[in-house]
């Protein structure tokens, strides 16, 4: 007669509202909670994450599955007015959130669309998390492709191509980071699909990876659809995290946690995007735009 | 490059550079194992990245800087680092008050990085400086040996 042992009912963790989670010892794996979320509208999934960064001690992993209200997402360091066609931008209302100007920021990156063909996928970790993973963005990129070309093994000629993901030569992921001393954060965003007209409120960017080589939007991007379904990638992307990490799935909605956290990341409003507007472009910038 | 940039910046400090096969240590810095570094004179600081930091941060696009007059505590955040794709929080080597960010920072036109952060990671590249008001903290830092072997150590991985 063969014995299975129960599985160990180890440290409790206290979950989102109070709730205690049993935390299975699953042949030494760290802990990842995952939140799955659909259609929820970014600047909210941008809050939560920063919470989870700044105030949790465990693992995270979240999952949007589309976002409902098309916006603009800017890096800290991002001009509005050398990155976005401002007219545009006010005459569709866009909502552009500029990720924080005061200390105890949030994530870098650059300036990107998002919408209801994107799908985000954020790991929220500690130091030890992954084992022996020095906390500076190309190891913790390096880590987050690894993860990435077992999903995409056998869908397309997937790489790591300076900072984005790419399918050849095209893009089809953007990633953000921000690492503080024991904990890190990175967001991808994936082009599962988007609209053309959603791409015309960017403006061709000064600083560009050099694989881009001047090609605009459009020839520079590629959307993942054209290589593997939705819930395929969502799947197949829990399944590469279950390698690693043993995965809890969240019940609660984490947006029920009533909490004194304030975070960062904002709306900019359309006073400060028309103060934009008005401003002629500085000599500078111009000379450099491409 | 790092080592001839920090032989420059030796000789304008009056210090000794350990010269080492890639990222650069100063002679006479304090260091914290979050690779900032601090030069104090009395009760006065000046803190900044280390080479082995901006290094590994690849081309630093902004720095985050806090007010003048804000208080400032040993190992506790006090503005971020912004190179390609991440954000890095910078933390305090020494506790006290901040008299002085370093403006040139982010006011140059026409670079798309901060030349000064990376290039110049000792000199040039300062980011705030503290009037300290417990200099038994410092007993807390590596010297510049003890930081030397801790990035070995980092970097061995």
């Amino acid at each position: 007669m063969r014995y299975s042992p129960e599985p160990e009912m180890d440290n409790l963790v206290v979950g989102i509202g109070g709730m205690t989670i049993p935390q299975t010892r699953n042949v030494g794996l760290p802990l990842m909670r995952l939140i799955r979320l659909e259609g929820i509208p970014i600047l909210q999934q941008l809050h939560l994450e920063e919470q989870l960064l700044r105030t949790s001690s465990d693992n995270w992993c979240i999952i949007n599955d589309g976002t409902n209200i098309p916006s603009i997402v800017m890096g800290i360091s991002g001009k509005p007015a050398e990155l976005l066609d401002i007219d545009l931008v006010l005459r569709d209302q866009v909502p552009v959130i500029k990720r924080n100007a005061e200390i105890g920021m949030f994530t870098g990156g650059g300036t990107v669309t998002v919408d209801h063909g994107t799908i985000f996928v954020t790991f929220i970790c500690n130091r030890d998390a992954v084992p022996g993973l020095q906390l500076y963005p190309r190891p913790i990129m390096s880590w987050s492709s690894q993860l990435y070309s077992r999903v995409f093994q056998r869908f397309g000629d997937f790489h790591l191509r300076e900072n984005d993901y790419v399918f050849g030569n095209r893009k089809f992921g953007g990633n953000a980071q921000s690492i503080t001393k024991n904990r890190w954060i990175h967001h991808t965003s994936f082009l599962w699909d988007y609209e053309v007209r959603n791409m015309a409120y960017l403006k061709l960017p000064k600083r560009a990876p050099e694989y881009r080589l001047a090609r605009d939007h459009l020839e520079f991007i590629c959307p993942m659809k054209d290589y593997m379904p939705r819930s395929v990638f969502i799947d197949k992307t829990v399944d590469a995290i279950s390698t690693e990490f043993s995965v809890y799935s969240e019940q609660t909605d984490p947006f029920k946690i009533s909490s004194n956290f304030e975070p960062s990341t904002r709306l900019l409003t359309r006073q400060e995007l028309e103060e934009v507007a008005s401003q002629p472009e500085s000599p500078v910038s111009q000379s450099l735009s491409l | 490059m790092a080592s001839r940039l920090a032989s420059r910046a030796a000789s304008y400090l009056r210090i000794q550079v350990t010269h080492r096969g890639f990222a650069s240590v100063v002679k006479d810095l304090n260091y914290a194992n979050s690779h900032e570094w601090v030069k104090v004179d009395g009760k006065s600081a000046t803190i900044g990245i280390t080479d082995h930091a901006q290094d590994h941060l690849g081309d630093v696009v902004y720095v985050e800087l806090p007010e003048v007059g804000v208080a400032v505590k040993q190992g506790e955040g006090f503005g971020a680092v912004e190179s390609v794709k991440a954000t890095s929080d910078v933390y305090s080597p020494v506790s006290g008050k901040v008299v002085e960010v370093n403006e040139e920072l982010n006011s140059s036109p026409g670079l798309l990085f901060l030349y000064q952060v990376n290039s110049s990671p000792y000199e040039k590249g300062w980011i705030i400086k503290v009037e300290i008001n417990d200099s038994g903290e410092l007993k807390n830092l590596m010297d510049s040996d003890k930081y030397t072997k801790f990035c070995e150590e980092e970097d061995a991985h």
